[in-house]
C-alpha cells in the first residue's frame, strides 16, 4: 500500500490557522456587517403542535425601525416544502415517506420553534421588540411526544396525508437468526434506549446576504458545512444561475453535523435581501438553536444476543424505533448507521435488524457527530457485557473471542450501508487496539484494585469497549492547487471548515508532494467563487475524500513543476527533487530553480506556447472512493462512583484508535478529545427535556448540561496506523470515533464499580444521569429487600 | 435574546439610587452584578422600565471587620472577595468555603452578595450560608411622604427576609445595602458542601452547618440550612435542635441528617426527583455536620 509518508504527513505541525483564531482575527459570519445591513428576528411558535388560524403582524409592521414583516402569504413560489437532502438507499422492501417543512408555517405547526414570521428591522433589538407584537392565533392539537407510542394506532397523526406516523420501515438480515438462536447456549434480550441531544456548537447558525443589483449577483455568508450544495439549492429556489450566487462559509465555530442540513433561513435571508435591496443579517441565538437547528437522535431498542457457552456470537436481533422529529429531510442516514455500526468489529454470522422511523412533535433529527453509530455500538457492547456476565466471562475476554482477525480483511458484513454500498471493512486492527487499551488501563490487575474502595468512599470501576466508524464516504470532493509567482502555493477545495485543522493537514499533504513548507500553502475552503464542485464536510470524510483529491492535484502539479524545471535546468526530470520551495538536481543542490520563477515561466505574457499547453503550475483533481473506509478503536476508562450520591467521576480515559495514515497527530488528538467530550456529554450530562406537549423545558446552557473543561478528564491516546486500501493516502476518518463508544464504556465501568455494592445493576438507558442511576440503585435495593423478605 | 428597552441610571451615590427607586410609578430594578438579572432581561422574563446601576457606588462594596468580632459586607461585595479576602477567611470561614461553589470565576468576579440575597433564590448558596451564620440585612429607602429625614433605614433578621421563591421582604423602593455577619463563638465549627451536576452548576442539593461544642464536647448550639431544600432559603431548626445536648456521634449526626431530610421540602425538577434531592440532603447533612463538628473540636 502506498503511503504519502514524507517530511510533513505524520508530523505534529503547528496549526496554520491558530494565529488567526487565537488572536481574534479569524472571520466568522457574525463578524460580517455590510454597511446598511438590516437584521432579522424570527417569530417562532412556542406551541409545539397546532393549527395556525391567524397571524396579526400589523403592529409589528408599524413598529418604528421595522422594514418588513414576512409571513407564509408573502413568499409566493418560495412557499414549498424543502428538499430531501439524502434519499434513502435502494433496499428491498423499503418504506420511506419524505415530509419536509415549509420555510414559514402556513397552517400546521409540528414542532416548537417553527417559524411563523420573519421580521427585518434596523437592529436585532428592534426586530425582537417587534416580534413580541405579533399575535398568533393557534388552535392546539394533540401532540405526539413519547416515541414509544408514536406509532400506536390511536396516536394523533402529524402528517394528515399519511395513514400513521410511520416515516420509514427498513429490515436487513444476514444468515438465519432464528436458527442460530435455537442452537444457542445463552440468549439475552433487553430493552435499551439512547436519548436525544443537541450538536451544541459554540457558534450558532448565521446567514448574511447581500444582493448586488448592479452586478446581478448574490453574495451569502453562511455557517454551513456544505456551501456548494446549499448555494445550488438557493440559486435554484431564487431563480438565479449558480454562477450568480457566491456562498462563503468562513471560519465556522463548530459544525458537528447540524450545519450540513439545509435550512429555510438560508433561502429566506437572501430572498429578503433581494426584496428589500439591502444587506440582511440573521444570527441564530442560543434559545432558537434548541428548536430551529436539528438535533440528535432518540432511539428505543429491543435487542437480543445469542451466544455459545464459550461466548461466541451466534447472532443478534435488534428491533428499534428511531425518532425523526416532525420531518425527515435527511433520509435514513442515522438509523442505517445504527443498524450497520451495531455489528462493529465482531463476527456476527446471523443478524436480523429492523427499524421503524417515527414522526414526533419534536425538533427535526439529522446527523450529529456519530450520527446514530453510538446507538449501534451501545446496543452491541451492552449485549456483550451482559452475555459475559451471564457466562462468567471477563468483558474483555468475550470481545477477544469475537473480534474480526487482521487476516480477515476485506470483511463483508453482507448488509447495505448508508453510502448505498455493501457494508465492507477495507482494513482494521481490532485485536491490536483492544490489547493495547487493555494494557494501558492495566485491566488484568484492575479487579484487585476495585476491591479496595477508595479512601473517600467511592468505588472505582473500569470499562473497555470497541467500535468501528464508517468514514470517508463518497461521492467525491475536488481540489485545485496553484503555485503562485511569489512561490507560495494556493489550495482551494470545496469543503467547509469548522475547526478541523484543514488549513494545516491539507497543507501538509501539498507540502510533501511539492517540497514546500506547510506554512507556505495558503488554503481556501468553503468559498464557491474559489471552488464550486463538491459536497461538504460531514461523515468524517474531509481527510479521506478531500485529502486524496488534494493529494492527486498535488501530484499533478508536481509533474508540471518537474517538466518545467527540467526544461529550465536542461536536465532529465528524473534527476530532480523538489525541496525547500525549489526544484533542484539531486546531489547538486546549487543547480536549482524557485517554484515561483517556474510559475512565472508557466504563464508567459508574449511569445508562443506549444499547442495544448495549459498555463500556470496548476492542477485540479477529484477523488471519489468506491465505498467508505472503516476506522476502528478501543476506549477504556476508569470511573469513581460515589454510591451514596450516585455521582460519577471519570478518573482516566484512554483511546487507542486506528484511522489509517495519521496526517497530523495533534489534530487527530484534537478530534478525539472533542469527540470524547461529546460522548461524555451524551453518556452522563446532556438530555433534552420535553414537556407533555413537546416543548423543550431546558433550552439554555444553564439547564442543558454540556460537559465543560472541569468535567472532561485528560485523555490518553495511542495511534495505530493500518492504512486504508481504498485511497492513495491510506487515510480514514476520525471525526466521530471519539464520541461513538463513550456511553457504552461508561455504562460498563459504572456497573463494574458497583459490582459489589449493587450486583445486578444494568445501565441500559442513556443518558445515565446521577438521578437515573439513583433510581436504578433504589430499585435494586427495593428488589433485594423484597427478595430477602420472601426468602 | 436581546433585552426590551429600558431606562438606565448610573447612580453615583446611595441617595441617587434611593431617589431613582422612590418613583414607584416606574418599575425599577437595581443592577448589581447582573448575573441573574441580565439573563432574565435577555430572555425577556423581566422587563423593568428602569435599571439603577449600583456599580459606581464605593460605599456599597466595603468590607469591615466589626468591633464585636463580626463582619459587615456591603451589598456590592463580589463573590470573588468572599473567596479571596483574608478578612472573610478570618471572620467567617464558612463564606470563604462556600464561595468557590458559586458558579464560575467569571460570574464570581461580577456577582454580588447583596444581589444574591435580594434575588432570594432557594438554589443559591449564599442565602443558606448567611442564614446558618445568623446574618442580618440592612435596608434603606428614601423617606416617603410625611416621613422625617431624607432616608429611612431598617435591619431585618435574614430568617425573616425570605418570603418565597424569588420573593423577599424588600419593598419596591427599598435597597439592600449591607449584611451583618455576627461573630463566631468559641468552640464553633462550620462546613459547607453540595452536589452539583457540573462544577459551578446550581446544586442539586447543598448543606451549610454550624456546630458549637462545649468543653465536654457536647453540642450546645447548631444551625443547618439547605440549598435547594425548599421553596425558600431556610434554616432547618428542628433538625439542628436534635443535635443540641448530644455529643456529635455518628448516630446523633445520622439522626439529625434524617430529620433534616424528612422536614425539608425539596422540589422535583428536570435535574433531580424529590426523592433524590431528599436523599442527597440526608447524605450531605451527615457529611457536613460531621465535618463542622470535627472543626469545632480542634
Amino acid at each position: 500500500m502506498s503511503r504519502a509518508g514524507g517530511t510533513w504527513v505524520g508530523a505534529r505541525v503547528p496549526r496554520n490557522e491558530d494565529a488567526r483564531l487565537l488572536t481574534g482575527r479569524a472571520q466568522f459570519v457574525e463578524d460580517v456587517e455590510p454597511p446598511g445591513a438590516l437584521h432579522v428576528a424570527f417569530v417562532r411558535s412556542d406551541l409545539p403542535v397546532g393549527r395556525l388560524r391567524g397571524l396579526d403582524v400589523e403592529s409589528a409592521r408599524a413598529h418604528p425601525g421595522v422594514h418588513a414583516v414576512f409571513t407564509a402569504d408573502d413568499l409566493g413560489p418560495l412557499l414549498r416544502p424543502g428538499a430531501v437532502l439524502v434519499p434513502p438507499p435502494p433496499l428491498d422492501g423499503l418504506v420511506f415517506h419524505a415530509r419536509t417543512a415549509l420555510p414559514l408555517v402556513r397552517d400546521r405547526i409540528r414542532h416548537q420553534g417553527e417559524a411563523l414570521a420573519m421580521i427585518v428591522a434596523e437592529s436585532r433589538y428592534v426586530a425582537e421588540d417587534a416580534a413580541q407584537l405579533v399575535e398568533a392565533d393557534i388552535a392546539p392539537l394533540d401532540p405526539v411526544v413519547d416515541l414509544g407510542r408514536a406509532l400506536d394506532d390511536d396516536a394523533p397523526r402529524i402528517h394528515d396525508d399519511l395513514p400513521s406516523n410511520l416515516a420509514a420501515h427498513v429490515r436487513q438480515t444476514k444468515g438465519n437468526y432464528a436458527a442460530a438462536r435455537a442452537r444457542a447456549d445463552l440468549v439475552l434480550e433487553r430493552r435499551l434506549s439512547y436519548d436525544r441531544g443537541i450538536g451544541g456548537a459554540i457558534e450558532n447558525r448565521a446567514v448574511v446576504a447581500e444582493w448586488d443589483a448592479r452586478a446581478d449577483r448574490l453574495e451569502v455568508w453562511d455557517t454551513t458545512q456544505a456551501p456548494i450544495p446549499v448555494r445550488n439549492v438557493v440559486a435554484a429556489a431564487l431563480g438565479l444561475s449558480e454562477s450568480q450566487v457566491r456562498f462563503i462559509a468562513p471560519f465556522v465555530g463548530g459544525g458537528f453535523g447540524p450545519k450540513i442540513m439545509f435550512y429555510a433561513e438560508e433561502i429566506l435571508v437572501p430572498w429578503a435581501s433581494i426584496q428589500l435591496g439591502r444587506p440582511v443579517k440573521w444570527v441564530e441565538d442560543r434559545y432558537e438553536n434548541f428548536f430551529a437547528t436539528t438535533q440528535e437522535r432518540g432511539q428505543l431498542h429491543e435487542a437480543e444476543i445469542a451466544v455459545t457457552r464459550e461466548g461466541r456470537i451466534l447472532g443478534v436481533r435488534d428491533i428499534f424505533i428511531h425518532d425523526s422529529g416532525a420531518y425527515d429531510p435527511y433520509g435514513l442516514t442515522i438509523p442505517i448507521n445504527t443498524q450497520c455500526t451495531l455489528l462493529g468489529p465482531y463476527r456476527v454470522p446471523n443478524y436480523e435488524s429492523e427499524f421503524r422511523v417515527a414522526f414526533t412533535n419534536k425538533p427535526i433529527v439529522t446527523p450529529v457527530r456519530g450520527a446514530g453509530r453510538q446507538h449501534g455500538v451501545f446496543i452491541m457492547e451492552r449485549l456483550l457485557d451482559l452475555a459475559a456476565r451471564g457466562l462468567g466471562l471477563d468483558p474483555v475476554e468475550i470481545r477477544r473471542r469475537n473480534v474480526i482477525g487482521s487476516d480477515e480483511f476485506p470483511y463483508n458484513h453482507e448488509i447495505m450501508y448508508q453510502d448505498f454500498a455493501p457494508l465492507r471493512y477495507d482494513s482494521g486492527s481490532y485485536e491490536a487496539t483492544l490489547e493495547e487499551a487493555v494494557r494501558l488501563v492495566a485491566h488484568e490487575t484492575f479487579p484487585r484494585e476495585r476491591e479496595r474502595t477508595q479512601a473517600d468512599g467511592r468505588a472505582v470501576g473500569v470499562g473497555v469497549v470497541n467500535y468501528v466508524e464508517g468514514t470517508g464516504i463518497g461521492p467525491y470532493e475536488g481540489a485545485r492547487i496553484t503555485v503562485e509567482p511569489g512561490g507560495t502555493v494556493r489550495l482551494a477545495t470545496g469543503v467547509g471548515t469548522q475547526g478541523q485543522g484543514h488549513f494545516t493537514s491539507f497543507a501538509q499533504i501539498v507540502a510533501d508532494a511539492i517540497g514546500v513548507k506547510p506554512s507556505d500553502v495558503r488554503v481556501v475552503t468553503g468559498d464557491t467563487s474559489d471552488f464550486h464542485w463538491g459536497t461538504g464536510t460531514f461523515a468524517s470524510r474531509g481527510a479521506v475524500v478531500a485529502g486524496n483529491a488534494i493529494h492527486a492535484a498535488a501530484l499533478s502539479v508536481r509533474e508540471k513543476i518537474l517538466k518545467q524545471a527540467a526544461e529550465a535546468l536542461e536536465v532529465d526530470p528524473d534527476d530532480l527533487e523538489l525541496a525547500e520551495g525549489t526544484a533542484r538536481v539531486r546531489g547538486a543542490p546549487d543547480l536549482s530553480v524557485d517554484l515561483g520563477a517556474l510559475a512565472v515561466n508557466a504563464n508567459p505574457l508574449r511569445g508562443a506556447v506549444e499547442p495544448g499547453t495549459e498555463p500556470g503550475l496548476e492542477a485540479t483533481s477529484y477523488f471519489g472512493p468506491p465505498y467508505g473506509t472503516t476506522a476502528n478503536g478501543t476506549h477504556a476508562l476508569v470511573v469513581a462512583v460515589d454510591p451514596e450520591t450516585a455521582m460519577v467521576e471519570i478518573l482516566r480515559y484512554i483511546v487507542v484508535h486506528d484511522c489509517g495514515t495519521v496526517i497530523n497527530p495533534t489534530i487527530v488528538e484534537g478530534q478525539i478529545h472533542g469527540g470524547v467530550a461529546a460522548g461524555i456529554g451524551n453518556a452522563f450530562y446532556e438530555e433534552l427535556v420535553f414537556d407533555e406537549f413537546g416543548g423543550t423545558s431546558n433550552a439554555s446552557f444553564m439547564d442543558y448540561l454540556l460537559p465543560t473543561s472541569t468535567d472532561v478528564p485528560p485523555i490518553e491516546t495511542a495511534h495505530l496506523e493500518t492504512p486504508s486500501t481504498l485511497n492513495p493516502l491510506g487515510t480514514k476518518g476520525v471525526g466521530e470515533g471519539g464520541a461513538i463508544p463513550v456511553a457504552a464504556a461508561f455504562a460498563q465501568a459504572v456497573e463494574d464499580a458497583l459490582a459489589d455494592i449493587a450486583p445486578g445493576l444494568e445501565v441500559l438507558d442513556i443518558p445515565c444521569s446521577p438521578g437515573r442511576l439513583f433510581e436504578l440503585l433504589r430499585k435494586l435495593r427495593e428488589a433485594s429487600t423484597q427478595a430477602g423478605e420472601t426468602a | 435574546m436581546k433585552p426590551p428597552p429600558f431606562d438606565y441610571v448610573a447612580a453615583a451615590t446611595l441617595d441617587e439610587v434611593l431617589e431613582a427607586l422612590a418613583d414607584t410609578s416606574l418599575e425599577a430594578r437595581p443592577l448589581a452584578g447582573g448575573q441573574s438579572l441580565v439573563p432574565m432581561l435577555n430572555f425577556r422574563l423581566a422587563a423593568p422600565e428602569r435599571l439603577v446601576d449600583l456599580n459606581g457606588i464605593d460605599e456599597l462594596s466595603r468590607i469591615e471587620e466589626t468591633e464585636d468580632g463580626g463582619l459587615l459586607l456591603g451589598a456590592m461585595t463580589r463573590h470573588s472577595a468572599l473567596e479571596c479576602d483574608p478578612r472573610i477567611a478570618r471572620r467567617a470561614p464558612l463564606l470563604a468555603e462556600a464561595a468557590p461553589f458559586i458558579a464560575h470565576p467569571q460570574i464570581r468576579s461580577r456577582g454580588t452578595v447583596g444581589g444574591s440575597v435580594a434575588h432570594a433564590d432557594p438554589a443559591a448558596e449564599l442565602p443558606a450560608v448567611l442564614l446558618t451564620l445568623g446574618a442580618r440585612v440592612r435596608i434603606a429607602r428614601r423617606s416617603r411622604n410625611g416621613e422625617s429625614g431624607s432616608r429611612v433605614e431598617r435591619t431585618l433578621d435574614l430568617g425573616d427576609f425570605f418570603l418565597g421563591p424569588f420573593f423577599s421582604a424588600l419593598e419596591p423602593d427599598e435597597l439592600l445595602t449591607a449584611i451583618d455577619v455576627p461573630p463566631s463563638a468559641p468552640g464553633e465549627g462550620t462546613a459547607f458542601d453540595e452536589v452539583a451536576r457540573r462544577r459551578g452548576d446550581y446544586a442539586l442539593a447543598g448543606v451549610a452547618a454550624r456546630v458549637r461544642l462545649d468543653s465536654r464536647g457536647v453540642c450546645d448550639g447548631a444551625a443547618i440550612s439547605l440549598v435547594n431544600g425548599g421553596s425558600t432559603p431556610c434554616l432547618m431548626k428542628e433538625a439542628a435542635q436534635t443535635l443540641v445536648g448530644e455529643k456529635p456521634t455518628p448516630e446523633a449526626i445520622e439522626a439529625a441528617a434524617a430529620a433534616c431530610a424528612e422536614t425539608s421540602e425539596p422540589a422535583a425538577d428536570m435535574h433531580a426527583s424529590e426523592a433524590y434531592r431528599r436523599h442527597l440532603i440526608r447524605v450531605l447533612t451527615a457529611r457536613v455536620v460531621s465535618h463542622a463538628a470535627d472543626r469545632a473540636r480542634t
